[in-house]
């Protein structure tokens, strides 16, 4: 595969009065061609600020940038013809339509008029072209957005959270319509807080804290090597489970006790649960591994869990090293 | 040139831009309207018209002349002679040239000396619009998000704002060659309508074709100073804020503090003056407080000359130093 966007140490530092922020301390992140690619990070983890950098809106303060195999923001003005982006929420003129509006920037991109009917039919706002975009509601917006992005037929997407204001089916043609661009052979990249939607459709994924990559893969490989050890643990009816709780924590589990089961944190063995417990003739009737989604991966490695009593401020995280290892191994 | 068809597609489909226009437009025929009403074509009969009510204003204020004197004459020696000049004199006979015809005359149009105040009318009216229309053009695109689209589209920031600086610009020439077209042949079918067209030479032809060109530059130089002020504020309040300072500043504040420090040609460091001085090619200031006494003309103020030349070096700075300005900030600011 060969990657069509690629980014290695890039820096963005903000100095101000009240002083100097790192946007971005030596961020990485690597797309394949034909993937769908979240890209994920809580509020203020440098995000947008990598969008815009990417796309020329802000200068880095170093690292190097590359899109379709070009340095960028060098030869941005050769490779803009093919790569469509939205970033951040939906802005246009309100009192255009939405065909003037496209009509507008097809002009100005030197792209066939054809191609405005094309994606507004595709977005869902053929019906609503004529209309002033001030008219507009959030979602409908967003998918003009979308619509402008797609306008040149990108070979790369950028769509910086092209799900927000949908409602439920809105999300749900968005994600069908993010698998078929993907299969017609572009690549998307796609920033979202909706995680679910990212595990659903994203090929891979990259996680951003505080400016720095805290993870990348295939989601799959991201899970796995994020996932805790974690079992859930179910004994007969009638079974003292207390004295099961105490004999595995006398032997080093970690055990968190529910209504009618309890938990075992660090199973990285979980054969070890049974035949401790076997051999006091205690079975075991429900032995479950407690599989991570990308959420809790995601609020694990950016550190931005809730914590009871504690507000988090924005640009607070605590990035924790990933989970390894475990009681039984 | 796909840019620059989308970027003065995109200035004329404004709703903001055709209100203007249409606004300016109906200033514009309101004034002509008016002038038509006002003004009638001077013919023997407005002249005997004209000679009949200066005789008259004569002949009764010779009347009221000699009552006066009469009843000053008789007051002489009693309690009402203080209400009179003492002994009468300087008491002046009102004469015939006291009551001169033309000041009886109808208004009337004279196209060749009336016509000039009517450029410098269109070429305000025009340069206020273009600077509100340039400020709006790209201030309501920073603001919207409209320019990083288009940044998005073209990653050529100099180009972009260039392209666009150069359709408004493009877009208010052609728009005041047009006004300045129609505005010349309206008033001159009023004059001749309603005043006179005589004196007409090519040289007058050619002063006015002149003062309309002064008029488009005027007119230029506000645009690009609009649309410079708001891309540097990266919103159309922007420009409009600077100018009201600039008024508050330099019209009010300046003049007063000038005014109260006596200092020479005070009207010299006003914005208005230079406008007069770059449209009508010169205009005299004259310091009142001096006296430069000559024994055949008595005392003559100080004056000051300024000329178009010294306004045309002002406006081209200014245009220069905001055009410049608002490229480099463009260059070299973020995008956020």
């Amino acid at each position: 595969m060969t990657a069509v966007l690629e980014i290695a140490g890039l820096q963005k530092t903000y100095r101000s009065r009240k002083g100097v922020r790192r946007a971005l301390d030596g961020f990485d992140m690597t797309v394949e061609a034909g993937q769908v690619h979240g890209f994920l990070g809580p509020n203020g983890s440098g995000k947008t600020t990598t969008l815009r950098t990417l796309l020329g809106l802000i200068r880095p303060n170093g690292g190097r940038m590359a899109i379709l195999g070009r340095e960028v923001p060098e030869s941005l003005p050769d490779v803009a013809g093919q790569v469509g982006a939205i970033v951040e929420s939906p802005q246009f003129f309100g009192n255009f339509t939405a065909q003037d509006t496209l009509s507008l920037l097809a002009d100005a991109g030197g792209v066939r008029k054809e191609r405005v009917f094309a994606v507004l039919e595709l977005v869902g706002l053929r019906d609503r072209a004529k209309d002033r975009v001030k008219t507009y509601s959030l979602g409908m917006k967003q998918r003009l957005a979308v619509a402008s992005a797609l306008l040149k037929e990108p070979k790369l997407l950028i769509l910086d959270e092209p799900a927000n204001g949908l409602d439920p089916g809105g999300i749900r043609e968005m994600r069908t319509l993010m698998r078929n661009l993907a299969e017609s052979g572009m690549t998307v990249v796609l920033s979202s807080h909706i995680l679910g939607e990212i595990q659903l459709i994203c090929d891979s994924v990259t996680i951003i804290s505080a400016g720095r990559r805290v993870a990348a893969g295939s989601v799959a490989d991201v899970l796995r090597s994020n996932t805790s050890s974690a079992v859930k643990v179910s004994l007969e009816p009638g079974v003292d489970m207390r004295g099961a709780i105490e004999l595995l924590r006398a032997n080093g589990a970690q055990v968190t006790v529910e209504h009618d089961h309890f938990m075992v944190g660090n199973a990285g063995n979980p054969a070890q649960i049974t035949r401790i417990l076997a051999e006091r003739e205690i079975y075991v009737s429900e032995l479950t591994p407690v599989s991570a989604d990308l959420e809790s991966v995601f609020l694990q490695l950016t550190g931005t869990a809730p914590v009871e009593g504690q507000n988090r401020q924005v640009d607070q995280t605590a990035a924790a090293a990933p989970a390894s290892g475990g009681w039984g191994q | 040139m796909s840019l620059y068809s989308a970027e003065t597609r995109r200035l004329t489909k404004r709703r903001f831009t055709k209100l203007f226009l249409l606004g300016v437009t109906l200033i514009l025929a309101a004034v002509a309207v008016g002038m038509f009403f006002t003004n009638e074509k001077v013919g023997p009969e407005q002249i005997a018209s004209a000679q009949a009510q200066a005789q008259q204003d004569y002949q009764r204020s010779l009347e009221q002349f000699q009552k006066d004197m009469a009843d000053c004459q008789a007051a002489q020696g009693t309690a009402q002679a203080s209400n009179w000049p003492p002994g009468c004199e300087g008491m002046v006979e009102p004469t015939i040239d006291n009551f001169q015809t033309q000041w009886y005359m109808p208004p009337t149009f004279n196209f060749r000396e009336n016509f000039g105040d009517m450029v410098t009318t269109l070429a305000a009216l025009l340069a206020l619009v273009a600077f509100i229309v340039g400020a709006s053009f790209v201030g309501a695109e920073w603001s919207s998000g409209g320019m990083m689209n288009l940044l998005l589209w073209r990653p050529q920031r100099l180009r972009v704002l260039g392209i666009k600086l150069a359709a408004l610009l493009v877009f208010f020439t052609a728009l005041t060659v047009v006004f300045s077209a129609i505005w010349t042949g309206l008033f001159y079918l009023i004059a001749q309508a309603r005043g006179t067209t005589d004196g007409m030479t090519s040289g007058a032809w050619q002063s006015i074709a002149l003062m309309e060109l002064r008029g488009l530059a005027l007119v230029i130089v506000a645009g690009a100073v609009g649309f410079g002020l708001a891309s540097l504020g990266r919103h159309t309040a922007m420009a409009l804020g600077v100018t009201i300072g600039a008024v508050i500043v330099f019209q009010f504040g300046l003049g007063t503090v000038l005014a109260m420090a006596d200092v020479k040609f005070a009207e010299a460091y006003l914005i208005p003056i230079w406008m007069i001085a770059w449209m009508n090619k010169e205009v005299k200031i004259e310091d009142y407080n001096s006296c430069d006494f000559n024994s055949a003309t008595g005392c003559v103020p100080d004056a000051l000359t300024l000329t178009w030349p010294m306004a045309g070096g002002i406006l081209a700075g200014v245009f220069v130093l905001i055009v410049v300005a608002s490229m480099w900030t463009m260059r070299s600011r973020d995008v956020t």
